[in-house]
């Protein structure tokens, strides 16, 4: 398959950036999008030319490090995948292909195609965590979960912080990381001994770092690798006013 | 409380509160204004006037006004934050799976506010500050809005302008009502789906309810 990319260079992050076309011959139709980037690579470093930066890390869809807007969608023209899990099958022969990092005044752009993502851990060390002392492991059975909050927990667990809700959102809102991170701990009982606290924490930190506000567009449900859904965005503002009427501290 | 109030959750609640109240105002005003169609026009100089004088109506028409300055101000407010979040845009336009009708709130919004003071220097701002321009009273205290609303239906780039106007206002509604409970973090398997249906049969009601009282007065020969 032969594509023409357009593909998104910057310096680094003060530097004004632009597009630059490549021609890129003989990619596999079984091919990674991210090993068609190598290729991609190996050719320019033989030409001696600078190499585009990406961010990738494990590319088996666990870790989150993946990123790319790719033809308008965040990791590609395909439906819950990361972009090292997206093929070049899915694009037709001789297609044009826009690559461009993740938009975000929260996500700066490093270089090319790699954008700095600590906001979502600095909305993390605000709260998303359990700090009290669980002891050590219990019996099983000794704390009772209901199957419904364990499953519920677990899916909203599932989210990796790679950022496509935010990329995608028109507003670039990070709702739905902070509803995945605030329901998986709210959802069982270690998590719930701090839940106030937690959830007013780590909005206040959501807001401070410049994401835009939630207008439940849906984009970051249909786009998160994870499948993340929107009733998460629902409990963190359940959660958050209670938590907002209850609470006597202000953060 | 002020964890509540500062934060972007925080604002969107005032914003859906705020919009849930229009939302209520919206069909009560058209109930009154259907008056004009299904019963006659003194029956509805009655209700108006009631509307006007009604103390307690007074109060709530305080609450109104500061409903509508709220979610304006909000919605304003969270949009240019929104803006702001975003400086360098995508070149390709984003392709992602969403409702249609939320991808242009601000959009409706800017021609329903337009169209808002229209509507309020035309009837609202004649009846309660320019008494001279008014047609005499149908009966003691009671002001002929009638004649004032016949007669602007009775212009048809003017009827254009609301058909336009009450069909974007439906768009902004379509979305509107069910995320403001999305909001408030109200979600259930069998409930949400119900909210869902009312958003759209009140959109609905709102569009064709509005439209059909001015093209009935339009095209009727009897007003």
């Amino acid at each position: 398959m032969d594509f023409t990319l357009k593909i998104w260079r910057q310096e680094n992050a003060k530097a004004k950036g632009r597009f630059e076309t490549y021609k890129i011959s003989n990619i596999s139709s079984d091919c990674s999008f991210l090993e068609m980037l190598d290729q991609l690579n190996e050719t320019l470093v033989d030409k001696i030319e600078i190499p585009i930066c990406f961010d990738h890390d494990c590319r088996e869809g666990i870790c989150g490090m993946c990123s790319l807007y790719i033809n308008g969608r965040p990791h590609g023209p395909d439906d819950d995948i990361t972009t090292c899990q997206l093929h070049m099958r899915k694009f037709k022969d001789g297609d044009t292909i826009t690559i461009e990092p993740w938009r975000a005044k929260a996500f700066p752009v490093i270089k090319d195609l790699m954008v700095d993502r600590n906001a979502l851990d600095k909305i993390i060390q605000a709260g998303g965590y359990v700090s009290i002392s669980t002891g050590g492991v219990p019996d099983a059975n000794s704390i009772p979960v209901s199957k419904k909050n364990s499953d519920l927990a677990m899916d909203a667990a599932q989210c990796i912080g790679c950022g496509a809700c935010v990329a995608t959102c028109k507003n670039a809102s990070a709702m739905l990381f902070v509803a995945a991170k605030v329901s998986h701990l709210a959802l069982l009982p270690q998590g719930k001994v701090e839940a106030k606290e937690r959830v007013l924490r780590m909005v206040r930190k959501m807001d401070e770092l410049g994401f835009g506000n939630c207008t439940n567009t849906g984009a970051c449900e249909a786009e998160c690798p994870k499948s993340i859904t929107l009733t998460n965005i629902a409990r963190l503002n359940r959660e958050f006013i209670f938590a907002g009427i209850l609470s006597e501290d202000k953060y | 409380m002020a964890n509540l109030l500062t934060s972007s959750i925080g604002k969107k609640i005032t914003m859906s509160l705020a919009g849930l109240f229009l939302a209520v105002f919206l069909l009560v005003h058209l109930g009154i204004n259907m008056l004009l169609i299904v019963s006659d026009t003194y029956t509805f100089n009655v209700a108006a006037n009631f509307m006007a004088s009604n103390k307690l109506i007074k109060v709530v028409e305080i609450v109104l006004f500061l409903g509508i300055f709220l979610h304006i101000i909000y919605g304003i407010w969270l949009q240019i934050q929104n803006w702001m979040s975003r400086p360098v845009g995508y070149a390709k336009s984003n392709n992602s799976q969403t409702s249609f009708f939320s991808k242009y709130m601000i959009h409706t919004a800017v021609v329903i506010l337009i169209f808002l003071v229209i509507h309020l220097v035309d009837f609202f701002f004649k009846s309660k500050f320019m008494k001279d321009s008014m047609p005499p009273e149908v009966a003691p205290g009671i002001e002929d809005m009638a004649t004032i609303v016949i007669a602007k239906f009775k212009q048809l780039p003017f009827v254009i302008i609301y058909l336009v106007c009450f069909l974007l206002l439906g768009f902004h509604l379509f979305h509107a009502f069910q995320s403001a409970f999305q909001t408030f973090g109200f979600s259930h398997k069998k409930y949400t789906p119900c909210i869902k249906t009312v958003g759209v049969i009140y959109a609905l009601i709102i569009i064709f309810g509005y439209s059909l009282i001015a093209l009935v007065i339009y095209l009727s020969p009897n007003y």
